[in-house]
């Protein structure tokens, strides 16, 4: 069989996509078409398993094997196929509240285990599928139809909270910027491990412009942060940087600090401490927010050990025996001739 | 040293014969009483006898050593002939410590023999075990045949030499008493210093303490004619073949191997730790070489969903859980039964609701594994009888799951998981393979897949794994439609989804064994069971037979779909009765499908049956 070359429209549905108009949504889902079309991998090697949400309509729109399952527990079925079938591409599609508060439990310990997941957070800080209840990213003090006298939720930061589990692999990037996102999207799936991508995406319904102060013509010269590895981190035209104060990623007039002091990304730390700092430059998208690969490190993934086990077990003991399996607690013959024997 | 207080008449010959023998080690739970009980009982098992279990252990990993919580104990009936149950009472208690008799003593036999650690019989461990005075001192033990062993020091004087320091010498006491066992039933030794060989040879002076306290446990029989007469229980004249002794989780875990081998696909266990439940993910750890594949969750929610996964991915995928990780797990098999996947899930039951009593037996968890989801969700319950028919059971769930592409319940509970029988070991080759296809092909008009076309004779529909060119489709827990799988909101398509679904599920009564009746059909009362009561039930019936009454019994496996020849069974008997460790549940089942009215037995005291307890209510009902 030669190599599959496809375009897009072979990685779309005959479904109508039926996410709002205007949605980040559709953009971020042409982003993944376009990137996997490009990899020219044969796309019945593609698994997307979703939760519940407006994001998690996801698979329905993608000519791969697919699964829409239940609220924040996409990551554990995943990692059902991922640990089983190695062989295979097994992607997770989840939202703020589906990865964050109902499903908290499993994006922290797929992120502890390092399963072979590629995992796209649609960030947009609202539940919309709901019809618009604060979420766990939402800021203080939103008024929701669930909170009318203002949240008093304090919100996670998903990098902070994916550098947090250890993930080996951070990234966040916009829905609406498709290079940015293809570029992160090839990154993690070269990434042997869980790929955690936050991606900031705007609901144009409930919660309109969330992310301006980073997208918006004006806002974004001044804001958005581009980390990129092995670069001092510089913005707003050169005229901003980042240094590492007492511990804390600060940001500073570049030419107040020596040159040598602005902080050089580096994906590849070890350590997750200074990709955390980095991740607390902004605490949602307000004000200096990076964007980019906070964290690509390699680490043991979960279902190549899991599966090196199999393997090593196999070699040593060799390949099982069921007859033998059963007798291996002892065993004693009742002879037919003598029934009262032994 | 050793005295006795005998009332029963002492035999005049040595070595008495008996055809059956119940005994029960009782001790503190670091005693390691379940140790002595489970040697015993491997030893009685490589005699020949035959033989059934039943421990009993605190809930508490280490209660207060010497209080009446921390006592754990081990109850064996071992037999010259085919034996139901663990016994009522037992003939002889092995009582560690004050607490241990108090506790266990009312269940000993009259005249039974008593074998007790007078060193554990101090004034802290009296008080503690609530004795104002000490029953070896008074009359209190009339009526018994006790046997005092200062078995502390007789330890402490065993393994000098050995090597094991401070608190170690005195763990080796549990092997001192049954040592002693040993000699006052005529067990053989060899099979257990092999053991402890086995067991304890990468720390020599453990083993060699062990070895030593064993020994001299046996010899102080032998020196000190500890009682009058021995005891011996001669083989049973069990079916010939060839045996093992296994217990319920045990076999379990093997006849899912079995399933995974008979069926060709990967085995895959998704679980959280939970009693009694976790010896299966224990069990299964092991045997990576079968190419097992067990992932230990973060919660019980990720055992279903990681098992959800992997049976979309083409393994036989199980999870196993007790009533609470059950009810965790119940939204995940909502969904594996919506998206039509194969999936076992195990429940070994236990005393509930809540933590209950997670080390009692019970069967509560019926109704809750029959409805116990949101939706129209019905799903096969199977239910097991005996530790070794798990085996056979773990293989049926495997084969109903995979032909249906449904998920299938099996059920267990802490008597079939903890407890252990000899089993005939099965000629592998005898058992049918499990036929699985994946779906290779499109299977729709232009090359098009329709992952809802269905078996026109089980209405299972295609297992389409991925990876498989051509078969790229999308599955979700929103309702589909009928053929193609999309996503429908279509009024008509829901009912027509929800009703095939209701007669895929039902149409299984068509492909299971029907129920069997033991007993004919004169008798006075059919006795009708299912899960771990097997025992009891078939005993008791059997010991009402001697008495000149006619009982037919019946058992079920499968408790959805039922037997399609139970409707016919039930009403071919005047008299029904159901005994269940619950409140009535398959009674309601039965009273609710086949308008009869039967009559309940009911016991939840964290307790099986006692023979007796069947026995009488059968007698009162055919009075």
């Amino acid at each position: 069989m030669t190599t599959p070359s496809y375009t897009r429209a072979d990685f779309q549905t005959d479904q109508e996509v039926r996410w709002c108009p205007g949605c980040g949504d559709y953009t971020i889902l042409a982003s993944v078409q376009q990137f996997l079309a490009a990899l020219d991998r044969p796309r019945e090697e593609f698994v997307f398993i979703s939760g519940i949400g407006c994001s998690s309509r996801f698979p329905y729109y993608m000519n791969t094997f697919g699964m829409h399952s239940i609220h924040g527990r996409a990551p554990a079925i995943a990692t059902g196929v991922a640990t089983t079938r190695p062989d295979l591409s097994v992607w997770v599609v989840t939202g703020d509240g589906d990865a964050l508060s109902i499903g908290g439990n499993h994006l922290i310990h797929v992120l502890r285990r390092n399963v072979n997941l590629k995992i796209l957070l649609f960030n947009n800080q609202i539940y919309g599928l709901t019809k618009g209840q604060y979420s766990p990213t939402s800021e203080v003090g939103k008024t929701t139809k669930s909170s009318p006298f203002g949240s008093i939720d304090y919100p996670f930061n998903p990098v902070s909270l994916a550098l947090g589990a250890e993930a080996s692999f951070v990234a966040r990037t916009l829905d609406m910027d498709r290079n940015h996102t293809q570029a992160i999207l090839k990154a993690a799936y070269e990434h042997q491990g869980a790929a955690f991508i936050e991606i900031y995406q705007n609901c144009n319904v409930f919660n309109d412009k969330a992310f301006v102060q980073i997208t918006g013509k004006e806002e974004r010269v001044h804001n958005r942060v581009d980390l990129q590895n092995g670069k001092p981190i510089v913005f707003d035209g050169g005229s901003k940087a980042v240094v590492i104060r007492e511990g804390q990623a600060t940001v500073v007039e570049s030419s107040s600090v020596d040159p040598n002091a602005i902080l050089v990304h580096d994906e590849t730390r070890p350590d997750p401490a200074i990709a955390f700092a980095l991740s607390r430059l902004s605490h949602g998208p307000y004000g200096p927010t990076p964007l980019g690969i906070f964290r690509n490190v390699e680490r043991p993934a979960y279902d190549t050990e899991l599966n090196a086990q199999v393997a090593k077990a196999k070699g040593q003991l060799g390949e099982g025996d069921l007859a033998k399996l059963i007798r291996s607690h002892g065993t004693w013959t009742v002879e037919a001739e003598s029934p009262n024997g032994g | 040293m050793a005295d006795e207080i005998a009332t029963a008449e002492p035999s005049s010959d040595p070595t008495e014969e008996l055809e059956k023998l119940v005994v029960r080690f009782a001790g503190d739970s670091g005693d390691g009483m379940q140790l002595a009980g489970n040697r015993f009982t491997d030893a009685s098992a490589l005699f020949g006898n035959d033989l059934a279990t039943l421990p009993n252990f605190p809930a508490e990993i280490r209660a207060p050593a010497g209080t009446l919580p921390g006592v754990s104990s081990f109850q064996v009936q071992i037999a010259d002939f085919d034996i139901l149950t663990a016994g009522d009472q037992p003939d002889c208690l092995v009582a560690m410590n004050p607490a241990a008799l108090m506790t266990n003593l009312k269940d000993l036999r009259q005249g039974g023999t008593l074998i007790v650690n007078s060193d554990a019989f101090d004034e802290r461990n009296l008080a503690k075990a609530g004795y104002e005075s000490d029953p070896l001192g008074d009359d209190s033990l009339k009526g018994y045949r006790v046997i005092k062993v200062p078995m502390d020091d007789l330890t402490k004087e065993a393994v000098k030499g050995t090597g094991v320091k401070g608190r170690n010498v005195l763990r080796s006491k549990n092997l001192f008493a049954l040592g002693l066992m040993a000699w006052l039933f005529h067990r053989p030794t060899e099979p257990t210093i092999d053991w402890i060989e086995k067991k304890f040879g990468k720390t020599e002076e453990v083993a060699a303490a062990n070895i030593a306290a064993f020994q001299a446990g046996y010899n102080f029989g032998v020196t000190t004619e500890a009682t009058k007469n021995t005891f011996e229980v001669k083989p049973a004249a069990l079916e010939p073949g060839t045996y093992t002794n296994v217990n319920g989780n045990t076999a379990l875990a093997w006849g899912l191997i079995a399933a995974s081998r008979k069926s060709g696909l990967p085995l895959f266990y998704g679980s959280y730790p939970i009693t009694p439940a976790s010896d299966i993910l224990h069990e299964l750890s092991l045997h990576k070489n079968f190419g097992v594949r067990t992932f230990q969750a973060e919660d019980e929610i990720a055992g279903v969903g990681a098992a959800i996964g992997a049976a979309f991915a083409g393994s036989l995928a199980v999870t196993g859980s007790s009533g609470p990780g059950i009810s965790l797990k119940s939204e995940g098999i909502s969904l594996a039964f919506m998206l039509e996947l194969p999936m076992i899930v195990i429940n070994v039951q236990r005393g509930g609701p809540s933590t209950g009593l997670p080390t009692k037996p019970e069967q509560s968890d019926l109704l809750f594994s029959l409805y116990g989801r949101h939706g129209e969700s019905p799903l096969p319950v199977l239910a097991i009888a005996t530790p070794s028919q798990a085996f056979l059971m773990a293989i049926e769930a495997a084969r109903i799951a995979t032909k249906y592409m449904t998920p299938v319940i099996l059920l267990s509970d802490n008597y079939v998981a903890n407890g252990s029988e000899p089993w005939l070991l099965p000629d592998l080759d005898s058992i049918p393979d499990i036929e699985v296809e994946y779906a290779k092909h499109p299977n729709g008009p232009d090359g098009t897949f329709l992952p809802y076309m269905r078996n026109v004779d089980t209405f299972a529909r295609p297992w389409a794994v991925p990876g498989t060119a051509g078969l790229e489709h999308r599955v979700g827990g929103i309702e589909k439609d009928a053929l193609s799988g999309d996503v429908s909101y279509d009024p008509a398509n829901h009912q027509l989804m929800t009703d095939i679904r209701g007669w895929k599920v039902a149409n299984i009564a068509n492909d299971i064994a029907p129920v069997e009746v033991v007993g004919g059909e004169d008798a006075e009362i059919l006795v009708l069971g299912w899960g771990s009561t097997f025992g009891s039930i078939r005993a008791a019936a059997n010991r009402t037979q001697l008495e000149g009454h006619k009982v037919a019994t019946a058992h079920l496996k499968h408790l959805n779909p039922l037997p399609p020849n139970l409707g016919d069974v039930l009403r071919s008997y005047d008299k029904i009765l159901i005994p269940e460790l619950n409140t009535g549940q398959l009674l309601k089942v039965i009273r609710a499908e086949f308008l009869i009215d039967a009559t309940g037995l009911s016991k939840v005291s964290g307790e099986t049956f006692k023979i007796s307890e069947i026995m009488e209510k059968i007698l009162e009902m055919i009075k």
